[in-house]
């Protein structure tokens, strides 16, 4: 039968969530952008899309090693900027995530499973300053533009996880 | 002459967004309105043109928090123009279905965004520093519900497998089994969701609304049923166009639905549970008496009860048509396609969700409609604040702000559905 998408198969492993409203312009970019990491991930690597409900997050991320969220912001800042958080080392600003669709979004989902001790070991967060959140299918050019910048660095970060897993086995 | 100004950049823990605007002058409530930004319809636009395969998958990505509701009634809708109706052990999986979303939405709605209200905390991260357990219980009921969509949705997020007839795959008897105990679980904390709401500080505050909600003959309301009122409305789905109607209004983007003449009216939990207290489980019956509920419940603020007496009731009849369940032999039935209208109505967590579909001979959408009980709600809660606002006038700013946001939330307002940002403006002048 069907299995829940979220379910991570490989226990502290690497787990990318792409979180966004496909029919809300920009806010799609955290989706596209899981997609093209996917493109070229190594199949150990889990990649996943999600809505911003942030209490489920909690439950998609409870035995994964790693993981690295990408959502949309809008913060004012200029479109198509490209933010990344290490959750370990800084909240996150919540009122840069607050542009979902629903209130207990990926801030408060982070900062709440701090509070219970249910961050993961590693929680890097990529945000990408939307400009249009209008209902409505695609992406603006200057958000379309920053994909591939953000991807390569997500690559980035999977490699230096994998040199330091690496590592520590060696050990 | 006195005067003060309260603005507050956005309502929190809203499902979505949108704003409100409260004017008081000399400590007299002058003005409330709450704006919806709601966008052009374009899922109505969206849909035109499309096979009417499509109704439920796109209308699902309407709302990420009630995905089922907006399926439901689309599947409803489209049988109804098509002439077909689901019954036996495929009726009984829609309602299973829409047990998970209920007890997720709900247990969501209770914990994570409206206790914090009553408990005098700034969000669930802050109560949950101080009750790590209720918040974690809080998150277990809302997974027990991920559980039960993504069984029988396929996925959790946009679950893909409902279908026009019945669904894609449906599951087996064994793999149903598997949600009982955790389902089992999930009722023994619902039950103690019950008695902890119950002992929350209310405000003395009811009010006589029109409650409207779906009544079915011998259940409780998820899919079926009349669209009935406690001040005499029963009606079938169908003439839904020819009792309400949608006023435009000037200070807000979304359309008012208003009872043709008549008063303010609303959806949701206090209206099923006022209409349909005996349909009921007998355990939810007693939690409710056991709460302090009569049979009907006029306090708004106590909706976060009614809540959890409606996560235990889905608790409890999800349990009840896993055990009945016999896996059927076909997923779907089979669809005859004809130009027709349909129409459908089902009970999402915040309340009665309508869809219309005008279908023409090759199943593609030539007409859509679609009302979200937020949109019907948006009158009673202004309302709510007019009168409940003068009982608070004297609080200082950041206190009555809260307790207008206190107020919104009881609607549990799924603004997503129509539209952007709520942000609060308190104006004293």
């Amino acid at each position: 039968m069907l299995l829940p998408e979220q379910s991570v198969q490989e226990t502290r492993g690497i787990l990318v969530i792409g979180i966004g409203n496909q029919y809300r312009s920009d806010d799609a970019v955290g989706l596209r952008i899981a997609q093209d990491v996917k493109k070229e991930a190594d199949s150990s690597i889990k990649i996943i899309e999600q809505n911003s409900d942030g209490a489920a997050l909690l439950d998609s991320w409870k035995d994964a090693g790693m993981v690295i969220l990408i959502d949309a912001v809008s913060s004012g800042g200029r479109p198509g900027s490209i933010y990344r958080f290490d959750a370990h080392k800084q909240p996150l600003p919540s009122r840069f995530f607050h542009y979902s669709t629903h209130a207990f979004g990926v801030a408060e989902a982070v900062e709440l499973a701090k509070t219970l001790g249910q961050l993961p070991q590693s929680l890097i967060v990529y945000g990408i300053e939307g400009k249009c959140f209008d209902v409505g299918v695609g992406l603006t050019g200057e958000v379309e533009n920053a994909i591939g910048d953000v991807v390569i660095r997500i690559r980035q970060d999977i490699h230096n996880q994998s040199l330091r897993k690496h590592g520590e086995s060696l050990r | 002459m006195k005067s003060k100004t309260i603005k507050v950049d956005y309502l929190s823990r809203i499902e979505g967004e949108g704003s409100l605007f409260v004017k008081i002058k000399d400590n007299r409530l002058t003005d409330v309105k709450l704006k919806i930004f709601e966008p052009p319809r374009f899922f109505e636009a969206f849909l035109r043109g499309r096979s009417f395969h499509e109704a439920p998958d796109i209308t699902a990505r309407i709302c990420g928090i009630c995905p089922i509701a907006y399926q439901m009634s689309a599947v409803h809708a489209v049988e109804d123009a098509l002439g077909i109706h689901i019954d036996g052990q495929l009726r009984a999986l829609r309602r299973l279905i829409y047990c998970g979303e209920w007890i997720e939405s709900h247990a969501l709605h209770i914990y994570m965004l409206h206790a914090p209200d009553f408990l005098g905390y700034e969000s669930a991260i802050h109560m949950a520093k101080d009750y790590p357990d209720i918040v974690q219980r809080g998150l277990r009921l809302k997974k027990t519900g991920n559980e039960v969509v993504a069984l029988l949705g396929g996925r959790e997020i946009h679950p893909i497998n409902v279908r026009t007839g019945g669904f894609y795959k449906v599951p087996s008897k064994q793999e149903l089994l598997q949600l009982s105990e955790k389902l089992k679980s999930a009722r023994d904390a619902a039950l103690e969701t019950v008695r902890w709401t119950a002992s929350l500080d209310f405000p003395d505050f009811e009010q006589d609304y029109e409650y409207v909600a779906l009544r079915h003959s011998a259940e409780y309301p998820f899919n079926e049923g009349r669209i009935v009122s406690n001040k005499g409305l029963d009606i079938p789905v169908h003439e839904y166009d020819d009792c309400f109607t949608e006023e435009h209004v000037q200070h807000s983007n979304a359309l008012h639905s208003v009872i043709k003449g008549r008063q303010t009216y609303l959806v949701g939990p206090l209206a099923r549970y006022n209409l349909n207290f005996d349909h009921l489980s007998p355990l939810s019956q007693e939690a409710a008496r056991s709460a302090g509920l009569s049979n009907v419940c006029r306090n708004p603020f106590k909706s976060i009860v009614v809540r959890s007496v409606e996560i235990l009731y889905a608790c409890d009849e999800a349990l009840r048509i896993i055990e009945q369940y016999e896996k059927p032999d076909k997923p779907a039935i089979e669809v005859q396609l004809r130009s027709a209208t349909g129409y459908g109505c089902t009970e999402a967590p915040r309340g009665i969700l309508y869809h219309r579909y005008s279908i023409d001979n090759n199943g593609i959408i030539r007409d859509a409609k679609i009302v979200p009980p937020t949109s019907q709600n948006q009158k009673a809660i202004e309302n709510d604040l007019r009168e409940f606002i003068p009982k608070y006038i004297e609080l200082p700013r950041e206190q009555l702000t809260l307790k207008c946001e206190q107020a919104v939330r009881n609607y549990d307002p799924c603004i997503s559905c129509a539209t952007h940002f709520l942000k609060l403006t308190l104006e004293n002048e």
